[in-house]
């Protein structure tokens, strides 16, 4: 994947009917971190249709392991082992091979290991809490980790998270950068979370729940989780230097 | 531009949250986990061109600086070229990370002045991410001594002059390390333009 020659055609539009808007007063922060102006279409220069070359170097051979990427040796993060796997595919659903996948998430406890976290749940002396990894040759990534737990936040007077994975995604531009974050199916706190709820279409809030995979859980060790992820394609035709405007 | 027939939709975006430190930028999380964190230098000290520095900070609509961001940078070499093929230097990889100090929201990073890329006058692209910020916003800064670039740049020349004026930064390349102040504003009368790329 070092020496992939980067595609540079123009990505497909975003569909924003997908996509949480700006504003959402439910979740109290976009209140006032929400642009309030329309978004200037532009698309087909390099700066957004290129983008960095990640490498193996760049990352350590055991990043992607929760379980071990910051645990004492012999020592394991306490939480149900679980396995998190998918693809990562373009609109086309072409694999989108050599893309940086990092994720970040609370311990079991639903505690997570940064200075400005002070919930009242522990620390896990085991836990970082962060992995990384690159897709492979057919869009595939996989992370070891221990199942995060629900915690409360200040977005109302009794509002929890549903338990869930950060991901943060870089695919082959600058214009693909995605965060987003996984859930587990069948969490009871999904329909209650402004977060979530702000996504318009329940279709796209399906696509953020990974699904229980027994086929690749591993008897008697690890719970598997099939989370997949979809980046925009490309046009067919591409329109260097042509801007779009709306 | 019509969609074309495909067979997925695009993932949904959600917040980056509080603690995107921990992902991306461990260190600033408070912990050591990785041998090396990615996005720490734009341009290596043997990148070709003038060394500049970016100082700013994100301002939301109540006028409070936005402690938790995150900001990504991607910007060609000093010749306009991407280093997303082989016609740049070792030196230079164009693409970074930076973080606002947790207490004042103030951030800064260093880099070298990119040359232009096709049509367009110089500039660096930026994408913000942050607690509050449901998509992540992707906008563009531009340098203030290139005025003359600017009347034939076709982005600047689709805005109207308040718009072109936010994504235009502040300071001047007369000091050896020129260093330029960009502040970026979520909303009010002097909203930053933000693209839909
Ligand atoms: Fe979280």
């Amino acid at each position: 994947m070092t020496n992939t020659p980067k595609q540079v055609d123009p990505l497909n539009p975003r569909d924003w009917s997908r996509q949480p808007p700006a504003y959402w007063p439910d979740y109290k922060t976009t209140r006032a971190r929400s642009p309030q102006r329309k978004l200037v279409r532009l698309a087909g220069s390099m700066s957004e249709t290129t983008g960095p070359i990640f490498n193996h170097d760049d990352l350590g051979a055991n990043d992607w392991d929760l379980l071990t990427n910051f645990a004492a040796p012999g020592e394991c993060p306490i939480g149900p082992r679980i396995l998190v796997h998918g693809r990562v595919l373009d609109e086309d659903a072409r694999p989108v091979s050599g893309a940086l996948v990092e994720c970040w998430q609370a311990n079991a406890g639903g505690r997570y290991r940064h200075k400005n976290d002070t919930y009242l749940a522990p620390i896990d002396p085991n836990f970082g809490g962060c992995g990384r990894t690159l897709t492979g040759i057919d869009g595939t990534y996989r992370f070891r980790t221990v199942q995060p737990g629900a915690y409360p936040w200040p977005n109302g007077p009794n509002t929890w998270r549903p338990a869930h994975i950060h991901f943060s995604i870089f695919g082959h531009s600058f214009a693909h950068r995605l965060i987003t974050q996984c859930y587990f199916e069948g969490d009871p706190f999904i329909p209650h979370c402004a977060i979530v709820q702000s996504i318009p279409s329940q279709d796209a809030v399906d696509g953020l729940i990974a699904r229980l995979d027994l086929e690749e859980t591993i008897p008697h060790d690890t719970v598997a989780y099939r989370f997949d992820i979809v980046l925009r394609g490309r046009t067919a035709t591409p329109f260097e230097n042509q801007l779009e405007w709306t | 531009m019509a969609k074309t027939t495909e067979l997925l939709s695009e993932t949904a975006s959600q917040t980056a949250g509080p603690y995107v430190h921990i992902g991306l930028s461990p260190n600033a999380a408070g912990f050591d986990i990785y041998d090396k964190e990615l996005g720490a230098d734009i341009a290596g000290p043997n990148a070709k061109g003038q060394r500049i520095r970016v100082e700013g900070t994100v301002w939301d609509g109540q006028g409070e600086s936005v402690k938790d961001v995150l900001i990504e940078i991607w910007q060609p070499n000093s010749d306009g070229n991407f280093a997303h093929s082989d016609a740049v230097e070792d030196a230079f990889r164009g693409w970074g990370r930076v973080i606002s100090d947790f207490d004042t929201g103030a951030w800064g990073f260093d880099t070298v002045r990119p040359g232009a890329s096709g049509q367009e006058a110089p500039h660096l692209n930026l994408w913000i991410v942050a607690r509050g910020i449901n998509v992540g916003l992707h906008t563009r800064m531009y340098f203030p001594d290139d005025s003359d670039a600017h009347l034939t740049d076709p982005v600047l020349n689709n805005l109207d002059h308040d718009q072109r004026a936010t994504l235009v930064a502040a300071g001047d390349a007369t000091s050896d390390l020129a260093t330029y102040r960009f502040d970026i504003r979520l909303q009010g009368d002097a909203e930053t333009v933000f693209f839909d790329i």
